[in-house]
């Protein structure tokens, strides 16, 4: 051998058959939003606590609303006749009556169940969409690509209310049952959000169509449609969650909108906020607060709470804006753990959106030493501790 | 007398993974005028050393020790650890300067060069506009930029690498700083780029009488430079000595290995012949594996730019069994060639058969069973693996495409023979790329390239990203397996050195064409192209007495230019 004998193994043969199979398993903490609280400090932590439990009630508040409100939602009478019109907070109605003699702690109740199907139906069909489009698109490439990316944009240089409004019209008439208007409301909002996944995926594609290991997968030979699904698809959806988070919330504000202006839910097909809030308008001026109030509320806490969740996950994600504990004010606990770069070695698995940032090349998983190497490697000689993985702990010395 | 006296220096960072010790109980001390080289591999600390002396940290960094900076005529000394703010860009630039690794990236696109060197003088006294243009001027023609005065309006794009790296190396000298921490200031350079580089960095000390904290990891670029040596391994120094004293007697076990791993000019020219001799008759006469005629490939120029013309007229063959080594600068073409051979570049002109296909015209459905024949490496193993799939996966992926195996499972006990073959722990399997070092996911991007005992293999650079001694056990690996698996290869490096090892034949590139081929003695002994002469000349070797002899003759090449 040309080489000299003295070189060392750098990829040692550890001698574990399986060193660390708690490290295989995909834990519960390897969930996307559990692994990034686990890894959130500080403020940002707050931030992430702070959204999850404004999601969660509100999540809570949808599944229960039948046991939690205490009337239905286009209820005007119970046993005792009609609730009234405009009815300030009492015993009977915790939050008053709106000016159509709804019970308003009900209708709110029951307005985030609407809420949810929109942003449920509305954020899965512009994911489908939008990602299939997105990736086929920045795969390919060509007039196809050109022809989808004038389409999305020119949908995106719409006022996105403005093309809600027109679909909803297209689509319902105007007005319609509970499914009807949550349908127009989501694919309206579909409409609107395609174009976003689209580009970010499109993006993400025409990035990682370029990465080595495409490439050795078009080297080896696989087909368009391999590489796809399984080399691209997978790796450009990593930014999602954060577009998701934040699109919830704007689904709502939109679904709001269009309530607002008239074309979103009859009172008596389902409970909308935004509708409410155009009901209680004039209200406001005669010094009625309970109408406006609690659905405006309901839709500021909602948003909030996706907005301070999908913002944490984005600062999260960026190993730059992420924050972390200060180092310890006392002499490191063992020596020996010294191989370093700024920015920390990966030990975590891709899971999640911050699981995975690109690995430098100078960082090296600190597998834990195995003293006593020994397996297939030839003996020629190693020269034991000098070694880049830090693994020949205590390998033999010629 | 000392310009910098680091003093039991530690360095430990905030990571996701908790605490990590960067750097521990360094103590170093830079000698005015001298070239104090920091060498080890990557991790091993030596760039968070040299930037404590600026306080260049992140926030995540805590640092404890001392770093004393005395300015240059010994007036004054600062301890650079607790200064922050003001105090501290007072002493950064007038005291230490620093040049950074890639000259492309440091200047500011959008602000002509003489701006970028004033910056510098205006941030640390009063000078007019004209004095700074003065003063930019004259930095500029000493650091070897033709025509300072006019080019001194110029942006960065107009200057070529090299270039750039003067003018880098202009901006730490405008304000005469006792000391410049130079990191890797020839890494991101040709060969011959890099020899110039070093002998303005030999000017720097020699004319200027600043003081060079080099970090390196090229122990050839220590050899022609430094007058003292420090090895850093795993954050700690293991040895220091005077240049010629760790070259000619190591002493710590590390630095010799380190040493040892260094490949050499003309070491692979014994094994060359005895291959050669062990061919069996008639083994010329086989059809050859690839087979260039006036190959040429051209990227098509865009906005009315004109086409860039990446491989002009080539040819060459490689028959079976047989290795050839590529080597050229970047842009040279080299590898262009190795894609087009493997069906990612078109080819334009010319004649370019892979295994009996033409390439020239190629349809992509016909070439995919020769694929099948073909392996390939990629340079960077941290992205030649698709981050979500585990090692075995990825190494399956060829016997899934090709219909040998099912699925990954079945194909299992394959990528188990393979992993060894490569020798990865068969566990490695169930890793994920990221947890594999740069050397061991080289060595899984081997067994994938073997997974279907392919007649050729193309390994582009497949040890470039990898430390010293990595990467003489990777080399190490591929010459045992191409001896046992016999397959035809093309090798492309920049490193000359490095093809020697592994080559039968080396073909060199220069600007597309092929100005050399022949066997490592006749390329190495005898260079008959002016560009060979150059490239070999300004190779540094890592022995200082035998390198001082070797820019003499690279010092007269030049002249005679």
């Amino acid at each position: 051998m040309a080489t000299a004998t003295s070189v060392p193994t750098e990829a040692g043969p550890a001698g574990e058959p399986d060193a660390t199979p708690a490290r295989r398993r995909r834990s519960w903490r390897q969930l996307p939003i559990v692994h990034q609280l686990g890894q959130s400090v500080g403020l940002q932590r707050g931030m992430l606590v702070a959204g999850l439990v404004l999601m969660g009630v509100f999540l809570l508040t949808a599944l229960f609303a039948p046991l939690l409100a205490p009337y239905e939602y286009g209820q005007l009478r119970d046993a005792e006749g009609l609730f009234g019109a405009q009815q300030s907070p009492s015993g009977d109605h915790l939050l008053g009556t709106t000016v159509g003699g709804y019970d308003v702690l009900s209708r709110v109740i029951w307005g985030s169940r609407t809420a949810l199907y929109v942003i449920v139906v509305a954020v899965l069909l512009s994911i489908v969409a939008g990602v299939l489009l997105g990736l086929v698109s920045g795969y390919f490439g060509g007039w196809l690509d050109r022809v989808l990316v004038v389409i999305a944009d020119a949908i995106y240089a719409f006022p996105a209310l403005l093309l809600a409004i027109i679909v909803a019209i297209v689509i319902s008439g105007g007005q319609s049952s509970l499914w009807g208007g949550i349908l127009a409301a989501a694919i309206s909002i579909t409409v609107v959000f395609i174009p976003q996944y689209f580009r970010v995926v499109r993006a993400e594609t025409v990035r990682i169509k370029a990465e080595a290991f495409v490439e050795s997968a078009r080297v080896i030979g696989a087909s368009n449609r391999r590489i796809m699904l399984r080399h691209v698809l997978r790796n450009a959806t990593r930014t999602l969650p954060l577009i998701l988070t934040l699109n919830a919330s704007e689904a709502i504000l939109t679904l709001a909108g269009l309530g607002f202006l008239g074309f979103g839910i009859e009172a008596t097909e389902a409970a909308e906020w935004g509708y409410d809030l155009q009901q209680s308008l004039s209200d406001v001026t005669s010094g009625i607060w309970w109408t406006s109030l609690f659905p405006g509320l309901a839709i500021v806490l909602v948003v909030l709470g996706l907005t301070l969740v999908g913002e944490s996950l984005n600062d999260l994600a960026d190993p730059r804006l992420r924050t972390r504990r200060r180092v310890a004010d006392q002499e490191p606990a063992e020596e020996g753990e010294v191989a370093a770069v700024p920015g920390g070695a990966l030990t975590r698995g891709p899971a999640g959106v911050g699981g995975l940032g690109v690995t430098v090349a100078g960082e090296r998983p600190g597998t834990p030493a195995s003293a006593g190497a020994t397996g297939a490697e030839p003996a020629d000689g190693q020269v034991a501790g000098p070694d880049v993985t830090g693994q020949d702990g205590g390998g033999t010395r010629s | 007398m000392s310009v910098v006296d680091i003093k039991d220096l530690q360095i430990s960072f905030a990571t996701d993974a908790g605490t990590v010790t960067a750097v521990q109980d360094v103590t170093l001390a830079v000698q005015a005028g001298e070239v104090l080289a920091i060498v080890g591999e990557s991790g091993s600390g030596k760039t968070v050393t040299a930037r404590s002396i600026l306080g260049l940290l992140p926030e995540t960094a805590r640092v404890r020790g001392a770093v004393v900076l005395s300015s240059k005529d010994g007036t004054d000394e600062h301890d650079v650890v607790p200064l922050s703010g003001a105090k501290l860009r007072e002493v950064r630039g007038q005291d230490a300067a620093m040049v950074f690794q890639e000259p492309s990236t440091s200047l500011n696109p959008v602000y002509p060069i003489g701006w970028q060197i004033a910056e510098g003088l205006r941030a640390h006294g009063e000078y007019s506009k004209k004095e700074a243009r003065a003063k930019a001027i004259d930095v500029l023609r000493r650091v070897g930029i033709p025509d300072p005065e006019d080019r001194v309006d110029h942006y960065p794009h107009q200057f070529s690498g090299g270039q750039k790296q003067r003018i880098v190396i202009a901006q730490a000298l405008v304000l005469d700083p006792g000391v410049i921490i130079a990191d890797e200031p020839t890494t991101a350079l040709d060969v011959t780029v890099q020899a110039e580089i070093l002998e303005l960095l030999r000017r720097c000390r020699d004319d200027f009488g600043a003081a060079i904290v080099l970090i390196t990891h090229n122990m050839g670029v220590v050899a022609d430079l430094a007058d003292r040596v420090a090895v850093m391994y795993q954050g700690r120094i293991v040895e220091q000595a005077d240049v010629r004293t760790l070259f000619s007697a190591p002493k710590d076990p590390y630095t010799r290995q380190l040493l040892a791993a260094v490949p050499r000019l003309g070491q692979g020219v014994e094994r060359t012949r005895e291959r050669a001799a062990g061919r069996a008759a008639g083994w010329e006469r086989a059809a050859p594996v690839v087979e260039a005629r006036d190959l040429r490939i051209v990227y098509p120029g865009r906005m009315r730019r004109p086409d860039f013309v990446a491989v002009d007229g080539v040819s060459f063959s490689i028959r079976p069994g047989e290795v050839l080594g590529l080597v050229g600068e970047s842009g040279s073409g080299k590898t262009t060639i190795g894609r087009a051979i493997a069906g990612l570049t078109k080819v334009s002109d010319g004649s370019l058969a892979v295994l009996g296909t033409e390439m020239n015209g190629m349809k992509e459905r016909p070439f995919r069973p020769v694929r099948e024949r073909i392996g390939f490496v990629f340079q960077d193993p941290a992205s030649s693996f698709n981050p979500l799939l585990t090692i075995a996966d990825a190494v399956a992926e060829p016997l899934v495409v090709h219909k040998r195996a099912k699925d990954p499972r079945a194909a299992r006990p394959r990528v188990d023979e393979l992993l060894e073959a490569v020798q990865l722990p068969k566990a490695f399997g169930d890793r994920y790329p990221h947890e594999l070092s740069g050397g061991q996911r080289q060595r899984a991007s081997l067994a994938r390239a073997l997974a279907l005992q392919p007649e050729l293999l193309i390994a582009d650079e497949p040890t470039s990203a990898l430390d010293v001694s990595v990467q003489a056990r990777v080399l190490e690996l591929f010459a045992e397996l191409q001896r046992e698996l016999g397959f035809a290869a093309l090798f492309i490096s920049h490193d000359l050195a490095v093809v020697d090892l592994l080559a039968d034949r080396i073909a060199v590139l220069y600007r597309g064409r092929l100005v050399e081929e022949g066997t490592g003695a006749e390329v190495l002994g005898a260079p008959k192209h002016p560009y060979t002469q150059r490239l070999i000349a300004s190779l540094p070797v890592p022995d200082p007495d035998e390198q001082a002899r070797r820019r003499t003759h690279w010092n007269t090449l030049r002249a005679a230019e």
